[in-house]
């Protein structure tokens, strides 16, 4: 009778997710593909990540210092060989030879000091740097919207928050540093190079457009591939994280051989995009290599010329040469790191991405709130969790402090949705809630949500001892409390009954336990946080009876004196409550206490009576 | 070590591009190596002699072969990518087949989470390992050695200078990573207790978020994410010290070739051009050290990976199927147990189940009922076998389950878990996931069984509705709805409902029950519920507490017999729950 008049208004408790490309487990992440146009701003990614490398001031004019003097005196070399060659070894003289030669070690030692030094400083504004985008990643991930979550694949998340970080991790260590000091080795030997012999100099620097040429035009097409290797990857991410944590589901429908062919679809596609991004990276090296001995050809017929037409001595022309060899060192290290650096940026761009999703922020003015007494009203609330499809349709209730309210209804007509609303995890679309007077939205959220306690349908536990997850509910409460907690919600018994007692490590999300003990868990957890106004949605439908009578008079003492919602299907455990409404189609339908109910022989009446399909009613009516 | 060599059979069939890989890297070597030669040619024959046309054609070939030596390169890179990627898909490939073979009980011991991150960082990991080995490790000792060779040919009065910088330099690399291995596997650590918070976090955003603890989980991440910071900077920072000491022995090298190659040419037993391809030559093969030694840490901080990828390929099924397994079963479905004993760690102390004996037959209806933690699940679990006894045996139509092949005993149970898992795509898919060649009527009707139908049909696009993670547009009721409609489409003949109407609403419940009373009659059905007026009509009720049988019967003999049961009764249904005593 009542299914068929949900219609749409009813149709979904849980916001839907936008389309993801084709059925199979680990879609595609939504919305974020339309970034991939966008982000082909790598000079904003890279101004981006060069900020957080800025905020180490100091250290960073250090290492600069530091590459400065390694390079120089590093560079010192070739030309101190050459004047070696052709000063002294040419003229045989070895005491002069001699001398330079102890200079060249000075040289060289102080090299390799600031060298050291550079490294040694560069490591640890990289490190904290990547420490530092982490941590606002984070940050940023706590304070998006639960819409967010309700939307994303947590595969694809994950992989942004370590694939794509670990890349930023890898290239930021080794690379600025090394691209510093390749940058600069090139700058000075290209000023050492015309210091000596311009005509030869300028020769030689003909092959740097070529150069150019070359890195441009790999760049323009390695950059859009790495960043589809890396989408594909969360993809993958995506599937794997779905399927192996619903492993019980696939097993429990043979589904195994199925689950394996979608992954290898997407495995070999995998393969295919990294190869062509890789290979057509990897050509760099070669190409730049190719180019170097190009040059160096070009240099050493020149020099030959010149030498053979007395414009150079020999000296000049082995500094020269090796002067060109020491600009192929550092090239090579830039056409190496390239790989890398595309790889890191793409990974940059998708981290960003991510932190630039909209926060859910307090409007400016919200205040912060004190105790309350627990009056709650909703004044004509419509919400719907997608455009057009509205799940509350002009919902009114008034709860005094300290009233028990039961919500009762089919599924899916909205009584989750006005704990969702009631928690502020989503806002109304028009009318308001209000509690003790004030509107809901003008007081700071993390505040609104200490003063509710919120049992759920799926209580997620931590992977950590049990003390600590019921501790969770008041951090700073005493091992006292916390056990005086979990003797209320009648858990105790069973926790001393555990392994290790209280300090038993549940394992990830709590699954060494039942669903019924979890449920006691969460709820001594909600006793200890001693909230003012109390919403249990539908918590003890997983206890079993005997424990369920239990809590209910465990429960009855929590909710006296405070204003609680109980969202629950079992008709015995709404008997006693203040008010009873009858949700259906979004609409509060009918009201009252449990009694009046059943003498309106309304809805409510067929819902009561239908428990006992065919037996005669307990009541008489 | 072992997992790496174990890992190395995944190259086994790229090895023709393995070996390619290397000999292609050989060409460009080779073609670098004689760059210095020909410089030499140049400088000693060419200038000196005033020889302009040996300049230019030595100048030309040195062009030539620096073109030959960019193919190689080129060519080096993209074999070397074959085997890379080839290999890694494969090894991904091999630990998802791996996992989906694992049984409850592995997954419970290993845990998903950690099962994730193995699949993705650590084969990436690997993958990198294996990439520096294809590409630089092929460069770097043939450089090492071609330059090494060239230099004494070059040069042998000077043969002793670089073997005595070679040993300093390998005592120094190994001095090195003797001190930095350690550091970079605890940095590993580290990382995995990060990745775990984060994990955590988005997986229980609801709580965070319930409770206002992001500060508190702010500080948490803040630590791991500082200690790792802290660890990545020491062990970096250890690994990094190595280049400023090896930077000075090949400098040193030089000032000495000058110096006694000096000496040399004073002597007259050398030339100018000698020393200047000597210094090159030099260079190179202590450059290529260098890299050598950077490649072995690369290695090192992979090895870790490998182990962790090891242990996953290496991990035996708790429960396998016997070589002579059953594969083909046309049951009726008559489910017994036979003094079941079960233990979720397999020694009978921890038993979870004691002595369970009964029997379903074909067609009946069987409800259990009991506290928390009595064993329900545990018990119906053994039917498909998610897990094996420890004692006893449980039985389909006479046949131990264990003799028949754990995907054919699956074909025909229909499963609705405790917790009702659903997978992103259509609403049909999902329906339809137990039996994909289902056609559309037969995916209706088992909708509108579970009642299901009214609300997908509210839905803009039907049974076409797309879900997301984990099905989260959905209530708790819808979902476990979808969860009946999937089960019951596998037309089992066993059919186990595992408290799967608790978020179900009491008149819809009853509403599945009639639909489901009519498809149950062709199925034996175990459902375990918490609530008396799902198990009314069943046909038997067993009653379990701490792991037993404690009453057997139907709703009316059990009134009678069983105080646990009345009193059951009293709480959910009210006082005179019984029609007979009105």
């Amino acid at each position: 009778m009542s299914n068929s008049r949900q219609g749409t208004s009813s149709a979904a408790a849980r916001p839907p997710a936008r389309p993801a490309m084709g059925p199979r487990p680990g879609g595609r992440p939504m919305g974020m593909m339309r970034h991939g146009e966008k982000s082909k701003d790598a000079r904003g990614t890279l101004l981006r990540l060069w900020r957080y490398m800025r905020r180490q001031r100091w250290p960073l004019v250090g290492v600069a210092v530091f590459v400065v003097i390694s390079t120089v005196a590093s560079l010192l070399g070739p030309y101190l060989m050459g004047i070696a060659i052709d000063r002294y070894i040419t003229n045989h003289d070895l005491p002069g030879l001699a001398r330079l030669a102890w200079l060249m070690i000075a040289c060289h030692l102080v090299a390799a000091a600031s060298a050291w030094l550079q490294t040694y400083i560069m490591i640890g504004v990289a490190q904290r740097a990547v420490r530092d985008i982490r941590s606002d990643l984070f940050a940023r991930m706590q304070s998006l919207p639960l819409r967010f979550f309700d939307q994303r694949s947590h595969g694809d998340l994950m992989s942004r928050l370590t694939n794509d970080v670990d890349n930023v991790s890898m290239i930021l260590g080794n690379g600025v540093s090394q691209l510093l000091s390749s940058v600069l080795s090139i700058i000075v030997v290209i000023a050492m190079m015309l210091a000596l012999n311009v005509r030869l100099a300028l020769v030689s620097l003909v092959v740097a457009p070529l150069m150019f040429l070359v890195t441009r035009y790999i760049a323009r097409y390695v950059r859009p591939r790495f960043r589809q290797t890396q989408e594909t990857l969360g993809e993958l991410n995506g599937i794997i994280e779905e399927t192996v944590t619903g492993q019980h589901t696939v097993k429990a429908f043979a589904r195994e051989e199925v689950t394996i062919g979608q992954f290898c679809e997407v495995n070999a596609r995998l393969k295919s995009v990294a190869m062509r991004a890789r290979v057509l990276a990897g050509f760099m090296g070669p190409l730049m290599n190719m180019v170097n001995h190009i040059g160096l050809a070009i240099v050493v017929g020149t020099g030959g010329l010149l030498a053979v037409q007395g414009l150079a001595t020999v000296g000049a022309i082995a500094s020269f040469i090796s002067y060109y060899n020491r600009l192929g060192r550092p090239l090579s290290q830039i056409a190496n790191l390239y790989s890398g650096l595309q790889s890191a940026l793409a990974g940059a761009e998708r981290v960003f991405e991510l932190m630039d999703e909209e926060p859910e922020v307090d409007a400016p003015d919200a205040r912060p709130m004190e105790h309350t007494n627990g009056d709650v009203t909703l004044d004509r609330v419509c919400f719907g969790y997608e455009e057009g499809v509205p799940v509350l349709n002009e919902v009114s209730l008034h709860a005094d402090a300290g009233q028990m309210i039961a919500l009762v209804g089919p599924t899916g007509a909205g009584k989750t949705t006005i704990a969702n609303l009631l928690t502020r995890f989503y806002d109304v679309d028009s009318g308001a809630i209000r509690l003790d007077g004030t509107d809901v939205r003008a007081v700071r959220k993390d505040d609104l949500r200490r003063k509710l306690g919120l049992v759920l349908q799926d209580n997620f536990l931590f992977a950590d001892t049990v003390m600590e997850n019921i501790r969770y509910g008041r951090l700073e409460a005493t091992d006292e409390e916390v056990m005086a907690a979990a003797a209320m919600a009648n858990a105790d018994h069973f926790i001393r009954r555990l392994p290790k007692g209280y300090q038993t490590v549940l394992s990830e999300r709590g699954s060494n336990l039942s669903q019924g003990q979890r449920q006691l868990l969460a709820i001594a957890r909600v006793i200890l946080s001693d909230p003012d106004i109390l919403i249990l949605d539908e918590a003890t439908s997983n206890v079993d009876t005997r424990t369920e009578k239990h809590l209910q008079e465990a429960l009855m003492r929590l909710m006296a004196g405070r204003t609680s919602f109980v969202i629950a299907h079992r008709l015995s455990t709404i008997r006693d409550a203040d008010q009873v409404l009858v949700i259906n189609g979004g609409e509060i339908i009918e009201r009252g206490t449990h009694k009046s109910l059943l003498a309106q022989r309304g809805f409510y009446y067929h819902l009561y009576a239908s428990q006992f399909r065919g037996q005669a009613l307990p009541e008489a009516v | 070590m072992r997992s790496a060599l174990r890992l190395a059979t995944y190259l086994k069939p790229y090895r023709k591009w393995a070996l390619l890989a290397p000999l292609l890297m050989l060409l460009e070597v080779a073609m670098d190596l004689t760059q210095p030669r020909l410089i030499q040619r140049i400088v000693d024959e060419g200038i000196a002699q005033g020889d302009m046309n040996l300049v230019l054609r030595t100048g030309l070939l040195m062009l030539g072969l620096a073109a030959i030596g960019a193919l190689g390169g080129m060519s080096n890179g993209v074999a070397a990518e074959q085997v890379v990627q080839g290999a890694g898909a494969d090894l991904r490939e091999a630990l998802f087949r791996k996992v989906q073979s694992l049984s409850f009980g592995n997954l419970d011991h290993l845990g998903t989470g950690p099962l994730v991150t193995r699949l993705t960082n650590d084969v990436t990991q690997t993958q990198e390992a294996t990439m520096m080995m294809l590409r630089m490790a092929a460069r770097s000792p043939f450089l090492m050695a071609g330059s090494l060779i060239m230099a004494i040919l070059t040069s042998p009065q000077l043969t002793y200078l670089p073997l005595v910088l070679i040993l300093v330099e390998v005592i120094v690399v190994m001095l090195v990573v003797r001190r930095a291995t350690p550091l970079f596997t605890q940095m590993q650590t580290r990382l995995d207790a990060l990745n775990e918070v984060m994990q955590e976090n988005l997986a229980g955003v609801r709580l965070v978020k319930a409770f206002a603890r992001a500060d508190h989980e702010q500080e948490r991440f803040g630590g791991a994410n500082e200690r790792l910071a802290w660890q990545a900077i020491t062990a970096m920072r250890t690994s990094a010290s190595m280049f400023p000491f090896m930077m000075i022995t090949v400098n040193l090298g030089v000032v000495g070739v000058l110096w006694f190659g000096g000496v040399e040419v004073t002597r007259g037993t050398m030339q100018v051009g000698q020393i200047i391809a000597f210094v090159n030559y030099l260079l190179t093969t202590l450059f290529s050290l260098m890299m050598v030694s950077q490649l072995v840490i690369q290695f090192a901080r992979a090895g870790a990976s490998a182990n962790r990828i090891a242990e996953v390929l290496d991990s035996e099924p708790w429960v396998q199927d016997r070589p002579d397994a059953l594969r083909e079963l046309t049951p009726r479905g008559r489910v017994a147990f036979e003094d079941v004993t079960f233990g979720y760690d397999g020694n009978g102390s921890e038993a979870v189940l004691r002595g369970i004996s009964f029997v379903a037959e074909p067609g009946e209806t069987v409800a259990l009922l009991g506290t928390t933690g009595a064993g329900k699940s545990s018990l119906v679990h053994l039917i498909p076998r998610f897990y094996d006894v420890t004692e006893g045996r449980v039985t389909l139509d006479g046949v131990d389950v264990r003799d028949v092949s754990q995907e054919t005993l699956r074909r025909h149970i229909g499963v609705a878990l405790q917790e009702a898992v659903l997978f992103s795509g259509t609403i049909r898919d999902n329906i339809r996931y137990g039996r994909p060649e289902a056609t559309d009527d037969e995916v209706v009707a088992a909708a509108k069984a579970a009642q299901a139908h009214d609300f997908i049909m509210g839905f803009p696009e039907g049974y076409d509705t797309i879900l997301g993670q984990r099905g989260v547009n959905l209530s708790g009721g819808q979902k476990q709805r979808l969860a009946i409609a999937r089960a019951l489409l596998v037309k089992p003949a066993v059919l186990i409902l595992d408290d799967s109407t608790s978020a179900v609403d009491v008149e819809t419940e009853g509403k599945i029950q009639e639909a489901l009373e009519e498809q149950m009659k062709h199925c034996t059905s175990l459902v375990i519920a918490q609530r008396v007026s799902t198990v009314l009509s069943a046909d038997k009720i067993l009653i379990l507490d701490d792991g037993r049988i404690a009453a057997e019967g139907t709703h009316e003999t059990l009134l009678k017999a069983s105080p646990i049961y009345r009193e059951i009764c009293e709480s959910q249904l009210g006082n005179g729950v019984n029609g007979h005593e009105q």
